[in-house]
C-alpha cells in the first residue's frame, strides 16, 4: 500500500542528531525528594488547586482542577505531602515565576484508585470531561487540551498520527513509537471512535526505520486499517499544517482549524497517553524526555511532570563545559533560565548545551534581501518584508503581510546570510500588536465610558433648559391673556412678573417642605414633637454659645 | 538568547565571495582577448572602494571589521570597472567608485538600504558627466596593431594627458557604437555589420566575454546564490523586443542575438539586475523586474541618446521594487483556495 505524498514549499535541513540519544535503553528518572507541579502546564486557563498545604496526597490524585472548557487538571506525579502552593519557577521563556504545587515525595509512590473507562459505552461529553481531568493535553509542543481537540462539531473523516519529529537531537517520540507501538494505536482506536475518522494515517520521517517498522507490526494487528507512511526527513515536517500536505496535498486555509477540512492532528505521545487514561485510568503524570548534547550518556528518559530537570540531566551524565539548556529542540526550543524548573508537560527534550556543540551565534549583519527566507518559509511568508515592518515599527503592514501565520519555526533565522533573529522580531511584533490591541480595547471602553457621561450630561443640561423654556414660555402666555393695565407687557414687565412666578414657586415650595400630618395629631404624639423642637431649640442656642475653651486661648 | 541556536554555515561574505568567483571566468576572458589593462581598473577600483567604505563607515560610526569583510564594497568595485571602459582614465574611476560607495551606497543607509544599485548608479554618473572618456575601450587583441601590456595600460590610465594618436590607435569603438553610428550615417544593419569589429553574432571579442559571464552566471544559478526569474527575464525582455524590431526593419534594428550577446547585457542579467538589495523579491515580480529591464535597455540603445541603457533599465527598474514587490505578493500557506478546499461534503 502506497500512498501519494505531497510537498510543502520551503523548509531545511539542519544536521539530525538523532543517533546519539535514539539506541539507548529507556531509564525511568530516579524519584525526586520534591516534585514541583505547575497549573499551568497547557494552553488554557490554568488549572485550580483542589488540595492544600499539608494535605496527603496520592500518586495520580488530582490536584488542580480544570478551570473552563479549555483547561485541563494536573495531579501529582507521586504520593507525598503538599508542602507549598505558590509561585515557583517554571519553564516559561519569560523566565518568571508561575504558580506551582509542591509535593514532599514519600517514597511509596503509592497510586490513588484508578479504573480503566470504558470509553465505547460512555457519552462523548462525559469522555472529554473525565479526559480533562485525566490531565490530557497534546505532548508534541503545543499542549492544547486534548478532549478540546476531540470533540469536533462535525465528524473528522481523517485521523493523522504525528510521528514526523523534525527537530534535531529530539527523539522521544522515536523511541515512544519503538517499543510502545501498540498503545499508540489503542490511544489511535480511541480517537477514531471519539472523531467519527474513517482513515487513520501515521506520518513518520524516513529517517526513524525502526520506528516505522514497529508501527507497522502493530498496525497489522488491528480490526481497522491504519496507514504508517514514511515522510522525507525536513523540518519542519513535523509541524501539524505541513505533516497534513505533505499526506494530503491540503492546506489548512489561513485562520481556519485543520477539522475545517475534516482532519485532525495528534501527536504519538498523546496518543500513548489516551491510551494509558482509557484502558488504565492513569492521568497524565509521566512522559518521555530526550535528555541530549552536551551530556555523557545521551538517551530517554521517563520522567515523572514535576521532577527538576536537574535531576534528568544528571541521569544522562552532566559534563564540564555545560553552558546552557534548552527545553526543546535547538529550532524552536527555550532556554532554561534554572535548572531547578521541573519537567512540564511540553518537555519533550533537554538539550545541554556546550561552546563546541552550539558555538555563539555571530553577531547580525544588515538585511540584503536575499530572499533565502522566503524559499525556506514553509508557511509561504516573505519573511524579509515582515522583518522590515517590524523592525521599522509597522505593525499594520506587518499584519497585512500575514504575521499571524508564522509558525515560528525558525528557518528563516536558520537560512539568513546576515544571521539576523528574525523569529525573534516576528514574536516581539505579535507581542507588541497584541499589547496595542489589549490598550485599545481598554482605551476604547475609557472612552465609550466618558463619551456617554458627556452624553448624559448634555441630555439633563438640555433637558432641562427645555423645560425652562417650556415654562417661561407658559407664563408668557398666560401673561399675555390677562389684560395689560397699560400697552403691551414689555420684557421687563414679563421678566418682573417671572420673577414674582418664581417667588410664589419658591413659596410654595417652602411650604410643601413644612412638617406634614402634623393636624390631628393624638395629644402623646404632639408632646413628643414639641419636646423634639425644645431640645432643638436647645442645642440651636449651645451652638451659639462661645465654648469655655475658646474664650481661655 | 532567542532559538533558534543552530544556523547554516551561509554569510553575507560567502555569498559576495560566490559572486566574485563567477565573474573570473569573465574577468580570465577579458585579459585574453582585450589584454591586461582590465586588471589596473579593477585593482583601482577595489582599492577606492575599500578606501570609501572604510571612511564612510568611520563617519557614521559602524565597526569597520565586518562590513570591511563582507566583500560587498569589492562586488560593487568590480561590477563598476567590468562597466568602465579598460582603458579609461584613473580618476575616471576612482571618481564613479566613490560615487558609487559613499552616496549610491551609503548616504542611502549602507548595505541592505540602497534602493538603487551602486555600480550602475556610478555609472550613469560618469556617462552623463563624462561621455568623452567613456569611450577608452580597447580594442581586440586580434584587431589591434599595437596591442597594450599590463604597463602601457597601466600608464594610460594614470598617464593623464596621452598622445591622442596613440589612444586612438588602441581603443576602438564597441559594436553597439559602430552600430549606433552607422545607423545615424543611415547606413543599413548589413552595411555596418561588414566593419571587422563585428563577429559571429555580437562582437568580435565581445561576444567570447558575453559568454563567459553567462557561464558565471549559470554558476550562480547552480549554486542558488540568485534565481532564475530575473536573468531569464531580462534575457528574454531583449531578445523580444530587439526581435520584434528587427522582424519588422532589419535593415534599422541589429538582430536579436547581437543585442543579447554585447558583454553588458550578460553582466547585467546575471550580476546586476540579480542584485538582492535593490532588486524586486517576489517570484513575480523578478519577472516583471527583469523583462522590463530588458525592455528599457533595447529602447535606449535604440531610440535613446546613448549606445548602451543597461545601466539606466535597471536604474529605472531599481525605482519600480516597492510598487512591483507591493504588487506581486504571493499567496501564503492557505491562502490558495485550490490546495485549501474543504473535503466534499
Amino acid at each position: 500500500m502506497s500512498r501519494e505524498l505531497f510537498t510543502f514549499k520551503g523548509g531545511v535541513h539542519p544536521p539530525e542528531h538523532k543517533s546519539e540519544s535514539n539506541a539507548r535503553p529507556v531509564h525511568a528518572s530516579p524519584l525526586p525528594a520534591k516534585l514541583v507541579i505547575p497549573l499551568r502546564q497547557h494552553i488554557g486557563n490554568p488549572a485550580k488547586p483542589v488540595v492544600g498545604v499539608g494535605d496527603r496526597v496520592l500518586k495520580g490524585q488530582m490536584i488542580g482542577a480544570a478551570d473552563g472548557y479549555i483547561s485541563v487538571a494536573v495531579h501529582a506525579s507521586s504520593s507525598g505531602t503538599v508542602t507549598a502552593i505558590g509561585p515557583a519557577a517554571v519553564p516559561h521563556i519569560s523566565g518568571l515565576p508561575d504558580e506551582c504545587i509542591t509535593i514532599e515525595t514519600d517514597g511509596l509512590d503509592e497510586w490513588i484508585e484508578h479504573a480503566p473507562l470504558d470509553y465505547q459505552a460512555m457519552a462523548p461529553a462525559d469522555l472529554r470531561m473525565r479526559l480533562r481531568d485525566l490531565g490530557l493535553a497534546g505532548l508534541g509542543g503545543a499542549v492544547f487540551p486534548s478532549a478540546v481537540k476531540l470533540g469536533t462539531a462535525q465528524a473528522c473523516p481523517t485521523l493523522i498520527i504525528n510521528g514526523g519529529e523534525c527537530e534535531p537531537w529530539i527523539t522521544c517520540d522515536d523511541v515512544l513509537m519503538r517499543h510502545h507501538a501498540a498503545e499508540i494505536l489503542q490511544g489511535a482506536a480511541v480517537m477514531r471512535h471519539m472523531l467519527g475518522s474513517t482513515e487513520v494515517v501515521v506520518g513518520i520521517e524516513d529517517n526513524k526505520p525502526e520506528a516505522i517498522a514497529a508501527m507497522q507490526a502493530a498496525a497489522r494487528t488491528l480490526d481497522f486499517a491504519v496507514e504508517v507512511v514514511a515522510v522525507p526527513a525536513i523540518y519542519p515536517a513535523g509541524g501539524a499544517k505541513q505533516l497534513i500536505e505533505i499526506l494530503t496535498g491540503k492546506q489548512v486555509p489561513s485562520g481556519r482549524l485543520s477539522t475545517d477540512i475534516g482532519i485532525q492532528v495528534f501527536n504519538v505521545g498523546t496518543a500513548h497517553a489516551l491510551a494509558r487514561a482509557v484502558h488504565h485510568g492513569e492521568p497524565l503524570i509521566s512522559r518521555l524526555v530526550t535528555v541530549s548534547g552536551h551530556v555523557l550518556r545521551p538517551q530517554n528518559v521517563e520522567a515523572l511532570i514535576g521532577t527538576p530537570i536537574l535531576t534528568l540531566i544528571a541521569v544522562a551524565g552532566d559534563r564540564d563545559g555545560t553552558t546552557g539548556v534548552l527545553m526543546g529542540g535547538p529550532m524552536m526550543g527555550m532556554p532554561m533560565p534554572d535548572l531547578a524548573v521541573p519537567v512540564v508537560k511540553a518537555t519533550n527534550c533537554l538539550l545541554v548545551q556546550s561552546a563546541h556543540l552550539f558555538p555563539p551565534l555571530p553577531p547580525a549583519m544588515p538585511c540584503i534581501r536575499c530572499t533565502r527566507c522566503a524559499d525556506a518559509c514553509p508557511a509561504e511568508l516573505q519573511p524579509q518584508e515582515l522583518f522590515r515592518f517590524a523592525k521599522t515599527g509597522d505593525f499594520g503592514r506587518a499584519q497585512e503581510y500575514h504575521l499571524f501565520d508564522c509558525i515560528e519555526c525558525g528557518c528563516c533565522s536558520y537560512v539568513c546570510p546576515s544571521h539576523i533573529p528574525l523569529v525573534d522580531f516576528y514574536r516581539y511584533a505579535k507581542s507588541e500588536i497584541w499589547a496595542r490591541e489589549k490598550e485599545k480595547r481598554a482605551a476604547d471602553l475609557a472612552r465609550e465610558r466618558h463619551e456617554f457621561r458627556q452624553f448624559r450630561l448634555e441630555r439633563e443640561k438640555k433637558e432641562k433648559a427645555e423645560k425652562l423654556a417650556a415654562r417661561a414660555q407658559a407664563k408668557r402666555a398666560e401673561l399675555a391673556a390677562t389684560p395689560a393695565e397699560g400697552a403691551a407687557p414689555s420684557d421687563a414687565d414679563a421678566k418682573k412678573a417671572l420673577i414674582a412666578a418664581a417667588l410664589a414657586r419658591a413659596q410654595a415650595k417652602k411650604a410643601d417642605a413644612a412638617p406634614k400630618n402634623i393636624d390631628h395629631l393624638p395629644p402623646g404624639t404632639q408632646r413628643e414633637i414639641e419636646d423634639i423642637e425644645a431640645r432643638r431649640a436647645k442645642i440651636r442656642e449651645l451652638a451659639h454659645k462661645p465654648l469655655e475653651s475658646d474664650k481661655k486661648p | 538568547m532567542p532559538a533558534p541556536f543552530i544556523l547554516d554555515r551561509s554569510s553575507v561574505t560567502q555569498v559576495m565571495a560566490w559572486v566574485l568567483a563567477a565573474l573570473l571566468p569573465g574577468i580570465a576572458t577579458y585579459v585574453w582577448l582585450f589584454g591586461p589593462g582590465i586588471l589596473v581598473t579593477l585593482a583601482l577600483a577595489t582599492v577606492t572602494a575599500l578606501a570609501g567604505e572604510a571612511a564612510m563607515l568611520k563617519a557614521r560610526g559602524y565597526p569597520a571589521k565586518p562590513f570591511l569583510f563582507d566583500l560587498s564594497a569589492v562586488v560593487t568595485a568590480w561590477l563598476l570597472a567590468l562597466s568602465l571602459p579598460a582603458l579609461a582614465p584613473w580618476w575616471l574611476i576612482v571618481t564613479g567608485t566613490l560615487f558609487a560607495i559613499v552616496v549610491a551606497k551609503h548616504l542611502y543607509g549602507g548595505l541592505g538600504q540602497n534602493i538603487f544599485n551602486p555600480a550602475m548608479v556610478g555609472y550613469a554618473v560618469l556617462i552623463v558627466s563624462f561621455p568623452l572618456q567613456m569611450t577608452h575601450w580597447p580594442g581586440p587583441l586580434s584587431l589591434s596593431e599595437t596591442p597594450l601590456s599590463l604597463v602601457q595600460s597601466a600608464s594610460v590610465i594614470f598617464g593623464g594627458a596621452f598622445p591622442k594618436a596613440t589612444l586612438d590607435a588602441v581603443t576602438m569603438a564597441t559594436p553597439l557604437d559602430a552600430l549606433r553610428t552607422g545607423l545615424l550615417q543611415q547606413l543599413t544593419v548589413d552595411e555596418i555589420m561588414v566593419q571587422p569589429i563585428f563577429g559571429h553574432y555580437g562582437g568580435v571579442g565581445f561576444e567570447w566575454l558575453a559568454t563567459a559571464f553567462l557561464l558565471g552566471g549559470l554558476l550562480l544559478w547552480a549554486l542558488r546564490i540568485i534565481s532564475w526569474q530575473v536573468p531569464l527575464a531580462f534575457l528574454a525582455g531583449i531578445w523580444l523586443a530587439a526581435g520584434f524590431l528587427h522582424f519588422f526593419d532589419a535593415g534599422r534594428f541589429g538582430a536579436p542575438w547581437f543585442h543579447l550577446f554585447a558583454p553588458s547585457v550578460m553582466l547585467g542579467a546575471f550580476f546586476i539586475a540579480t542584485d538582492p538589495v535593490s532588486g524586486a523579491t517576489t517570484p513575480r515580480g523578478r519577472l516583471i523586474f527583469g523583462f522590463g529591464a530588458g525592455l528599457i535597455t533595447i529602447i535606449i540603445r535604440t531610440w535613446g541618446g546613448y549606445p548602451d541603457g543597461v545601466a539606466f533599465a535597471i536604474l529605472l527598474m531599481n525605482l519600480c521594487v516597492p510598487l512591483i514587490d507591493q504588487y506581486t505578493q504571493p499567496p501564503v500557506y492557505g491562502e490558495d483556495q485550490r490546495r485549501s478546499k474543504a473535503p466534499p461534503a
